[in-house]
This record gives C-alpha cells, structure tokens and sequence, in this order.
C-alpha cells in the first residue's frame, strides 16, 4: 500500500464570523501518486477544504476545528504555512492573482527566490520547470502578453519548481477556453506521472476533468463528503444529479434512452464507454422517436453591422470585415478564444471603440455618431463581473444609477426601477445594501440596472463565468424569461453547455473574422469550425458515431431539445 | 481586518499601484486650465484609514516617486515626500480615530476622517513639500506656499467627497450584525 | 509594462551596470544637484549627462516626448517664481545691479536673471539624470537593486507589486469607466467640478473594492508560495557588481563629496561672481 500523504480524521470547521460549520465529519485520504477529484456545487465547503489542505486554514483565516488533518503524518496547525507549501502546491483559480512576478522567468522563480537558493541552481531549476510545462520560450514574456492557459502553466511551473509530493488545483478550468482547458487536463495528466506526486483537483465540470483518468471522484454537499468513489461507480448512481453536479452529456443522453449505466461499462470517458448491441439500439429508437418542434424567428431585423473593420492603437487588427445581422428577439451566442474578436466587437456596438471602417445599423438607422450615452439608451451592456460594475451602497440606488444621471423625474424613476427589480426577482431585497447579495444576485443587480434604460438590446459578457451548474442554470432561466419577453440579448461566451442549451444562434469568431453562423449543434459537430475555433466537440458528437447515428447534428438537436421540454419539466 | 505582513506588503503594492493609475491616466479636467485634479489622494486617504499609517506613507511614497520616474520631468522629491507623509498623517488619523473595519460608519466617523485629512494636507502641502522645496531649490517662500496653498485645498476637496464614499462604500461591504428580512 | 517607465532594451555601458549601481548614482547625483547653487557644478552635471546619453545610445527622439512635459513646467515654474518674487535673486546675494524697470516692484536685475539661470539649470541637473535612468534600467531589476542598496526586501517587493499590476489595474480602469459611462457617468467639463468628483468615484468604488479582493487573493498566493519565510529572500534578475559598477558609484558619491565642499569653500550654497 502506498504511503498516505493526507489525512482527514472525523475533520469539521467553524469560521470564527460564522455561525454554522462550513465543514463537518470530513473523512479523507489521499495516498502518495493518486489522482482526486473533488467536486460539489458553490457554497459545498470546497474552497473552505482546499484552504484547510494548503494551511491558509488556520494560518491565514481563523476558525475553530474539530478532529485533525495530517499531512505525512504531522498535523497541519503544528506545521506553519511555509512547511505546508513545501508538500503542498496550489494552483489558484485567479492565475493573474497568482502571476507576481514581472515575467515569466521571474513568477517561476519565486519560490525558489523566498527559499533563499542562490545562482547558478536558480536559473537551471526555472529554467527546467519552465520546460516541463512547456514555457521556455516565453521566459521574458509580460503575463499581459499571455493567454489564460499559459499564465495558468506558468502557475503550474511556479509550484512545480519546490518537488512538491501534492499538487492541488483550484477550478483549473474556470477561465479557459474548452480547448485550453482540454490541454490543461492533458498537461495535469502528464505532470501527474512524471512527477509520480498526488494530484487534487476541485472542478465542478466532471466531464471536462474526466477528459482524462482520475483514481477517485469525492462529491461533496453541504459540507460533508457525499460519496468517495471510482468515477464509474459514481456515473452509475443518481448522486449527481440530486447533488446539483452535471453529468456528462453522454450519459445523460443513455439515461434519455432508458440505458442502465453500470460501473463495468466503463462509463467514466466516451472513449472507454462499453455499450451493447441493445444499448445502441435503444439509443437509436429513442433518438426516432423526437420531433422537433420547428420555431422560426420571423421578426425584423433590429441591429445590422456592415463590413466592419477595426484595429487597436497598438496595431493589432482585431476586427476585420465583420457583416451580420440580429433580428428582434433572438437569444445569439458569440464565441470564440481569447483574441478572436467577440469582446472587440461587442465593444464596437456599444460605441466603446470606433471601427476605423463599416456601419452600424440600429432599426435601420446608422448609429456610427452616437456617443456611448445615447447608445447605452439602446443597447445595454453587462460587464463578466458584477463586482465591476456596482458603486452604490443602496441596491435601490444602483438600480436607479442610469436614470438619475439621465436627468428622468423621481416619479418615472421609482416606476421603472420598481419593475426591473420585479422582473429580476430583487422586489423582496430593494432596501437591502447591495453587499449582502450573493453573486448571482448581484448579477442580477447589474441586469436589473440595464433594463431601466429600457434598452432594444442587452449584451452580456461571460454571464455565467465561474458558476456552478445551479447559478449557472439560474441566470440562464432568468435570462432566457427576459429573452420570451422579447429582449433580444447577446451573450458573449466560452461555455459550450450555454451555447448548445440556450441559443438558437452561434456566431464563431477567430482571428477577427466570423467563421461560423449557425445553432450550436451544429457548430459543435463541425470539426473544422472546432479545431479552428478553439471549441471542443460535444461527447454527444462521438455518442451518435458509436452508436451509428449518421446525422449528429440532429441528434444533438433532439436531445436538447428533449431536455428542455420534458426532461427539464 | 486580520493584518498579516504579507498582507500589509500587497496593500501596498496595489495602493501604490492604484495611485499610480489614478494620478498618471486619471485626468478630470479642473477649474485651472490645462491642470487636473489630483483625486489619487483621495484614494490616499481611504487606503491609509483601512490600512494604517505606516501602509499609507509608502502607498504615498512609492505611488507618487513611480509617477514621476514615468513622466520623466524629474523626480520632485519635496512633493513624493509630501505624499507619504500624507498617508502617514491620514494613517495616524485613522488609527487613532476612526476605525472602518467594524462596519458601524456613521456621520461621526465621517466628519473625524475629514478633519483627520483637512490637518494632514494642510500640514503636508502648506508646510512639509514648500519647506522641502526651500532647502532643496532655495525657491521663492511667497510662491511655494501660494502653491502649497493651491494644491492643499483642491486635495482637500477632492479627498472630501472621494475619501468619504470610499469609506462607507467599504464599510458597507463589511459583514454587519443583526439580520436583513425580505420585504413581500 | 516597459513603455509605461520607457525602458529601452540596448546593449551599452549603461545598460550593463547593475540597476543598484544606476540607484546609487541616481541619487548621489541628485543630491549634488540638490545641495548646490554653484553655477559652475550646474553646467558640468547637464553636460556629463548628455555625454552618458551619448554612452547609453538612447537617442534624444526616444525620451523626446518626456522632455515636452518637462520644458512646459520648467517654463511656468520661472514665471511664477518672477511673478511672486522678482527680487528673489536680490535678496540670496546680498545685492543689486538694476538692468532695467518694468513696474512697480518688478525690476529686472543681474541678481534675479542669475538666479533664474541657476535654476533651469537645476532642473537641467536632475532632470536628464532620471530620464537616463528610466530608460536604462529593466523595471524588473528595479525591486532587486532596491534591496541591494539596503532597502528592506518586503517593501522593495511592495515596488515590483505596484509595477506588476499597474497594467492590470489601468486595463480594469479602463473597463469599467466604459460601463459606468453607458449609464450615463460623465466627467467632462460640462458638469461642475463636485458632480464630477462624485462620478469619478461611481468608477473608483468598484474599481477600488474589486483592489480589495485582489490584495487578499494575492497575498494568498504569496504566502503559499513561501513569501516571508526567511530575513532574506534572492532575486532572479538581481546581478553582482563588476569592476564598472564600483568605479560608477564611486565618481557619484565623489561629484556629491565634490558638492559639498564647494559650499563649504563658496561660504555658502550660492556662488555670484558679477560682485
């Protein structure tokens, strides 16, 4: 048996400015090589566990605890935080929080430069970490010249460099792109067994995270440890659903089609997934058995773009002959990596940049000369992060923000602020202080602070980005309710679920140019559009193929489809 | 707040970076022609208060010594030095005063942090930075407290109105007791 | 990052020397520029400084745009001072050579033209000696030579902290007073100067309070990565000392030496020859 690394014992916490535990009877072992992943929805203690494993619990926050954590064998509160990290390496989520140095070179090498280890031994050793994440050729790189992905290797690099025995990853995948996150999940894998340390990971996306093997997933809800199992057992219970964790697609498609997943299928992966003659059967039958309602959006066209051009000051072209149209009341997702243009170009239509050439049409008439005021009166804009946006105490006052400077009457104002906290569901909050909101609230502030405009348009910035699959369901309710009420809104987004679930319309942006204009299904069975996209193909995509499905768009059609009308009633 | 050194190090960091962004990019146009206002002190004022003393004198120090290396006309260490001993002096204020981390801000704490900052500019820039600026470049006294004079009363106004919703903004952000009930 | 300070990448005798080596001559030359009114060390100061330009092979269009700042505060700095002062330059040396009236107290005199000369070339003085620096030294060398010179390493690192998110911050900056603008924030001179504070801070507040998050998350990081573990800490970019950089540090703290001993010779800081 191998050697234990950590070791909860009937483990419970206590923040000190809290009044119920956040964790309770926590039991847990992770022994030297294994491969963990830890998932549960927001608010489950997850980051609560990470921060009792790395020692900012209880060096860094105060609380009381109940029963023991050892790491190899010592328990954590007679260790400090620095002998901790040097068995112990975090990936944070927020890589720019964890990017300190002024390049790459340097962020690798703090740690090493904390630990007081003198030349020649400092460069070799970031120098080789740099090389084993695959850097080292952007050693003297700004991290405002990097991706996400690589400042997340770079972060990975920098804890690397210390030989720790356990690596431990935040939300590895909350701000990537799917294809960098896929490459993400691949490099774990590999740093996994070179080095031979145990791996940790906290994701609630467990379809992304099982790209690859784990040893164990632990579901965790509510402060305790739900289940602590092989990922095919765990696929083949109910706990996930129950516990508010997506199963993958492909699995949610088989149980559709009334498929019993066992554990000895294989289930945990597309790839190694066993199905039987009467299992693909079963899937075909059921896949026959949908029709799609057709629902054609026959509504004029409210915003039309013209051969839009656009290039920073610095030179880089973001934009470059972009001509599309919205109709009146579609819900249209814009996707594509870092860099391709779809946050360039909704900062165009909101007059937040000037294209150097093309128009804009808003119902018709050309918008190219109003200021961002008078277009905000039009088109509404809400930013990734609600934090970002709020500079009031009062949620009643941040609501009413865009009106009052807008000089409208106190009369007009307590009307209209009144029905957007309606329809965003704040009515029972509107004298509370904005800061004791949650932040899918808070979100919803943010919205609610738009609609007063009574804009045509509202277009939203990564709206989901770090939600769990409740608030992330949450927001996109509400959003698709203000969508039949006929908003049209625009959503800007990395998140293949979102585009597949919710929209009707995907506009593919790369290197500037739209690649792609269709419904998600097919954006996500079209390899070429996904390969230069950076996207990745849905595993409903494969389902279809193993099971001799010809047409996987439909397939992929009829299954949303078929989640929104019944599964999801 | 819990300070942990580590703490303290990074707050200065980000406050001298926020200094810097605010001072060398952030211009809103003043009275004076072709002169801006200076509302990083009121930033100044707030980090100093949330932060203590000795965080603000360096917040001050490094923030206001980065935006002169930038704009290359020198480095005037008469006024990077009048800066910090802003932070220093709102810092000591705010210490001794007004506490902000407990959430209860009224109009009490409000009027002593203004009182707190109207003193420390008035001793920073009507005495320190021209006292500093007569050792330094022996210029006419008239002239740098008429200039002292200037600069004291438009950072007072500025750290006035920013400086105080800063505070009760984070004041509000700050976990409070007794409960809130949703209204039907 | 690097057009924020303009550090330009070349490969000279200036840019060899060590960051700490060019802090320590930075501010040994300013202090001499500091202590002295003597007209002769002004010219010299001006004069070594365009020949280490020279060394450096940063050429004057690269730092051009620095000095247009620089020539307009220079020029409203001497005429304030004349306005509020015109007989400054009697009153430092004692006496008075009238040239010509102009009105009322304001009479042009050797004394307040030699003391404006003086001045400029003060300006003149510093001025270039930063500019040399700024543009010769890798900010990320900056923390480093702070702590070589005997600065504490957790404040030096508070310095690479501000250099480091600077960028961050002004892009948030940025972003968010685009938002705030849609809804209607304006600080444009068509609102009163309180208005316009009070929209100022409808940007700053969130900008502000998201800094916030930032200081905890990463001091977080910092701690887990070992940041206060020991008295001491290395620096990736930090360089030893060769032979140019002792021989550089050495002529600084000289040329202050030098200052200094003028004054003590001249009887006073100034130094008037027309008497």
């Amino acid at each position: 048996m191998a050697e234990t690394i950590l070791k909860f014992e009937n483990f419970g916490f206590k923040y000190n400015a809290q009044a119920e535990p956040t964790l309770y009877d926590i039991n847990l072992e992770i022994k030297k090589g294994e491969k963990v992943l830890i998932a549960g929805p927001s608010g489950c203690g997850k980051s609560t566990l990470i921060h009792c494993i790395n020692g900012l619990i209880p060096f860094s926050y105060q609380g009381e605890k109940t029963g023991s954590v050892t790491i190899n064998g010592k328990e954590t509160s007679d260790m400090g935080i620095f002998e901790i990290s040097q068995t112990v390496g975090t990936v944070l989520q927020d890589s720019d929080g964890q990017f300190i140095g002024l390049t790459v070179a340097e962020d690798i090498a703090f740690a090493l430069e904390n630990n007081m280890v003198g030349e020649p031994d400092l460069h070799d050793k970031v120098i080789r970490a740099a090389k084993a994440v695959n850097v080292q050729d952007l050693l003297h790189h700004a991290p405002s010249e990097l991706s996400g992905g690589q400042k997340q290797r770079v972060s990975l690099a920098g804890v690397m460099v210390e030989d720790v025995d356990l690596f431990l990853f935040d939300e590895p995948l909350a701000n990537l792109d799917p294809a960098t996150g896929k490459q993400a999940i691949e490099l774990i894998d590999r740093i996994h067994e070179e080095t031979g340390a145990a791996v940790v990971i906290i994701e609630h996306r467990l379809e992304d995270v099982l790209h690859r093997h784990v040893d164990r997933v632990v579901l965790m809800g509510e402060g305790r440890i739900i289940s602590d199992t092989s990922p095919d057992e765990l696929l083949s219970s109910d706990l996930l659903e129950k516990h508010g964790i997506r199963e993958p697609l492909y699995i949610t498609a088989l149980k559709y089609a009334g498929v019993n997943i066992r554990p000895e299928m294989n289930p945990w992966n597309i790839e190694t997934i066993r199905l039987s003659e009467e299992d693909k059967i079963r899937l075909r039958v059921w896949f026959n058995n949908i029709d799609i309602p057709k629902k054609d959006n026959t509504n004029g066209v409210i915003f039309s773009a013209e051969d839009i051009e656009f290039t920073y000051s610095g030179g880089f072209k973001a934009i470059e002959n972009i001509s599309t149209e919205v109709r009146k009341g579609e819900l249209t997702a814009v996707v594509g990596t870092n860099g391709a243009g779809k946050s360039t170009f909704a900062k165009l239509i909101c007059g937040f940049e000037t294209p150097q050439k093309g128009r804009m049409f808003l119902k018709g008439k050309d918008i190219s000369d109003l200021s961002i005021k008078e277009r905000a009166d039009h088109i509404g804009y809400v930013m990734q992060n609600p934090n970002q946006m709020i500079s009031k105490v009062q949620i009643y006052d941040e609501v009413a923000l865009g009106l009052v400077t807008r000089g409208f009457d106190g009369q007009t104002i307590k009307e209209r602020v009144d029905e957007a906290l309606r329809i965003c569901g704040l009515w029972p909050f509107r004298n509370w202080p904005v800061s004791a909101l949650s932040y899918g609230q808070k979100k919803r502030v943010t919205i609610a602070s738009i609609l007063v405009l009574k804009p045509e348009i509202i277009i939203l910035d990564e709206p989901t980005a770090g939600q769990d699959y409740r608030h992330y369901t949450e927001i996109m309710d509400f959003l698709e309710k203000l969508n039949d009420m006929g908003m049209t809104v625009l959503i800007i987004t990395h998140d293949m679920h979102l585009m597949l679930e919710y929209t009707k319309r995907s506009i593919v942006f790369t290197g500037g140019k739209i690649i792609a204009d269709t419904d998600g299904a097919a954006v996500l069975t079209n390899p070429d559009v996904i390969s230069r996209a950076n996207l990745k193909e849905t595993s409903l995509y494969n389902l279809a193929n193993i099971c001799g499905i010809d047409d996987a768009t439909a397939f992929v059609r009829k299954f949303i489809d078929y989640e929104r009308e019944v599964a999801r009633k | 707040m819990k300070k942990s050194p580590v703490k303290s190090i990074v707050a200065v960091g980000i406050g001298a970076a926020l200094f810097f962004v605010l001072g060398r990019f952030v211009a809103i146009p003043s009275p004076v022609p072709n002169t801006n206002i200076s509302i990083q002190y009121g930033l100044l004022g707030f980090m100093a208060v949330a932060f203590g003393p000795i965080e603000g004198l360096l917040i001050g120090f490094i923030g206001h010594a980065l935006i002169d290396f930038s704009f290359g006309w020198g480095v005037w260490w008469s006024w990077v030095i009048a800066s910090g001993v802003f932070g220093l002096l709102a810092g000591l204020a705010g210490k001794f005063f007004v506490n902000i981390n407990d959430g209860a801000i009224g109009a009490k704490e409000i009027v002593k942090f203004n009182i707190g900052q109207v003193v420390s500019h008035l001793i920073c820039w009507g005495l320190v930075a021209p006292v500093l600026d007569i050792v330094i470049y022996s210029e006419p006294v008239e002239k740098l407290f008429a200039q002292g004079l200037v600069s004291a009363t438009a950072n007072i106004v500025t750290t006035a109105i920013i400086g105080s919703l800063l505070i009760v903004a984070y004041a509000a952000t700050k976990p409070k007791k007794g409960s809130l009930t949703q209204e039907k | 990052m690097t057009n924020i300070f303009n550090y330009i990448e070349k490969e000279s005798p200036i840019h060899k020397l060590t960051g700490a080596t060019k802090l320590v001559c930075l501010i040994f030359l300013s202090l001499a520029a500091m202590v002295t009114y003597d007209t002769r060390l002004l010219i010299a100061l001006p004069l070594v400084s365009i020949a280490l330009f020279a060394v450096s092979k940063i050429k004057v269009k690269e730092v051009s745009f620095l000095l247009g700042f620089t020539a307009v505060f220079m020029v409203l700095n001497n005429v304030l001072v004349f306005l509020f002062a015109p007989q400054h330059g009697v009153e430092i040396y004692g006496s008075s050579h009238v040239l010509f009236p102009i009105a009322g107290r304001y009479v042009v005199t050797t004394e307040q033209l030699f003391y404006h000369l003086n001045l400029i070339l003060k300006y003149l003085s510093t001025i270039p000696i930063v500019l040399l620096f700024v543009s010769t030294t890798n900010p990320s060398e900056f923390a480093a030579s702070l702590n070589r010179i005997g600065v504490k390493y957790s404040i030096a690192y508070s310095v690479a902290l501000a250099l480091r998110y600077i960028p961050d911050i002004q892009k948030e900056y940025h972003d968010i007073s685009q938002a705030q603008q849609a809804r209607g924030i304006e600080m444009s001179k068509k609102e009163n100067l309180i208005k316009r504070l009070k929209s100022a801070s409808s940007i700053l507040i969130p900008l502000i309070l998201s800094s916030m998050d930032r200081i905890e998350v990463i001091s977080n990081a910092m701690e887990l990565r070992g940041f206060g573990k020991n008295k001491k800490r290395t620096w990736y970019m930090g360089r030893k000392f060769r032979a140019m950089d002792i021989i550089a540090m050495a002529v600084s703290v000289l040329t202050f030496a030098f200052a200094l001993y003028l004054n003590y010779r001249n009887g006073s800081r100034f130094w008037f020859p027309f008497n």
